[in-house]
């Protein structure tokens, strides 16, 4: 096939999947095109869409790819959708931020940083979807371990977990003694007893610098 | 703001700034700023009174973080343990900080533990506190999903061409028992569960639910559980069920026998909002 042609067949393939479209599965379909090739259409595409400037374009989120609208057309989609704003309370911000950058984390560990009791809010961030119970932790208790989800990636808009904005450095008092500043940090993925079909976790990456 | 061991009794008029009240006559309609919790009501504190964070006067602050408990507590406000928590800390750091200096003799034995400033680890805390908060406030400045983009609905489509989900008619009482039998028999008898303390009402899962109809417009049964959710929930959340119903905040319907069931709001938030005000308290 002609490269205008591919690049057809995967825009077509993109537009009827319904969640972020994973360029395996694009491989998959297309059975003899290589990865990398499939990676150039897929960039020249986007070149298109900003080219021409559609009212959406492509972009990569939660490891695959998606149309989205253009954040500067939200308020005419607003006309005509009914109106449904994100409702995250602060407080669920703060949590769902921690349990982000922290992950593999308990609850523990993020009322410690908050100061308050997080039980209610990581209920309602589970059943939202955002995190998930990534497995239970093996010391007293069995807590369960938290991360975020693929909707988490999606809702935010962001291609994977090291793509988080990175966290700003604490200043100033010098380098704090790091175990009592971050008690639980670099034991955590050991001490998982990992929940079956785990991702791999991008903790590494997340702890801060 | 200077640093003065003792309380001061001037301090006082300062948290007038923290109430606004729209009829200044009527000393019942005060609002509180919201805190999310002691260590977002100490920031706050620092923040006003401008105070260089690695350096808190203890002793102001203290007494203007009792005064707001004090306060809190006069408007009948539950306090919250956490906040006694902070009190107790804030007055045990001030109380370390009046100790007279150590003897010549004592300063080899207490070196190890009069090295650290007794602020330090409070001050680690808020820090890890404040870089959170605005790692909250960094997620929500990108271009969020629904909010700034948006992508192909698909839900909606399905629901006007009717295909497997044709919605055929309210749920009855029998559909949704069988629905919540099939999710209570999901729950693992002998798995161990998460013992949490919070107690969750029905009232407060009444707000849940509806929080979530009117952000999505329609919800199935099965999204209102989780994986975790604990028996007790499950029942709570059925009965928050069978009560929205009652009041005909939400419409429940089935496709078909043992079918999706899937759950509206035929009423919009603001007046939903003042309906569950008037009749559930």
């Amino acid at each position: 096939m002609e490269d205008a042609q591919l690049k057809a067949v995967i825009e077509s393939l993109i537009f009827v999947s319904e969640s972020p479209l994973h360029i395996d599965r694009i491989k998959e379909v297309l059975g003899e095109v290589s990865k990398k090739e499939i990676l150039r259409l897929l960039s020249d595409l986007r070149e298109d869409y900003d080219r021409s400037q559609r009212g959406f374009t492509l972009v990569e989120v939660a490891e695959g790819f998606q149309f989205r609208t253009r954040p500067q057309y939200a308020q005419w989609i607003k006309r005509l959708k009914k109106a449904k704003p994100l409702a995250l309370s602060q407080p669920a911000l703060e949590t769902l931020a921690i349990v982000a950058y922290k992950q593999p984390v308990v609850r523990a560990e993020v009322e410690k940083i908050r100061g308050v009791d997080c039980g209610g809010v990581l209920r309602t961030l589970l059943e939202r979807k955002l995190i998930r119970i990534l497995g239970k932790k093996d010391v007293p208790g069995k807590p369960l371990v938290y991360g975020t989800s693929k909707q988490f990636l999606e809702m935010f808009g962001l291609k994977d977990l090291s793509s988080l904005p990175t966290l700003k450095d604490l200043e100033g008092l010098g380098p704090p003694p790091a175990e009592a500043l971050l008690p639980f940090l670099g034991q955590g993925k050991k001490d998982i007893t990992a929940a079956e079909g785990d991702e791999p976790l991008a903790d590494e990456k997340l702890g801060p610098s | 703001m200077e640093s003065t061991p003792f309380p001061n009794k001037e301090g006082q008029g300062e948290f007038s700034g923290d109430i606004k009240s729209d009829q200044p006559e009527s000393p019942l309609n005060v609002k509180l700023e919201v805190f999310e919790g002691p260590l977002d009501l100490l920031l706050h504190l620092i923040k006003k009174n401008e105070i260089d964070i690695y350096d808190i006067p203890i002793a102001v602050i203290t007494q203007q973080y009792l005064e707001y408990l004090e306060m809190m507590k006069s408007l009948n406000l539950d306090i919250a343990g956490e906040f006694l928590l902070i009190a107790a800390t804030l007055l045990h750091i001030k109380s370390k900080m009046l100790l007279p200096p150590a003897e010549e003799e004592q300063v080899e034995e207490r070196r190890e533990e009069m090295e650290e400033d007794p602020r330090a680890e409070l001050v680690r805390r808020l820090l890890e506190y404040q870089r959170f908060k605005e790692a909250a406030l960094d997620l929500t400045q990108g271009s969020l999903l629904d909010r700034d983009v948006f992508t192909r609905s698909f839900l909606e489509g399905k629901l006007l061409e009717g295909g497997e989900e044709a919605l055929i008619g309210e749920a009855t009482l029998f559909g949704l028992l069988e629905a919540l039998k099939k999710v209570l028999q999901g729950v693992p008898p002998g798995e161990f569960q998460e013992v949490s303390l919070d107690q969750l009402n029905i009232k407060e899962k009444i707000h849940q639910i509806m929080d979530r109809l009117w952000e999505r417009e329609s919800l199935t049964f099965t999204e209102l559980f989780t994986a975790a959710t604990a028996r007790r929930e499950i029942i709570l959340t059925f009965l928050a069920l069978l009560e929205l119903l009652r009041l005909r905040l939400i419409k429940i319907y089935q496709s078909e026998a043992f079918g999706t069931i899937r759950i509206f709001s035929p009423i919009e938030r603001e007046e939903g909002r003042k309906r569950m005000a008037e009749r559930i308290l």
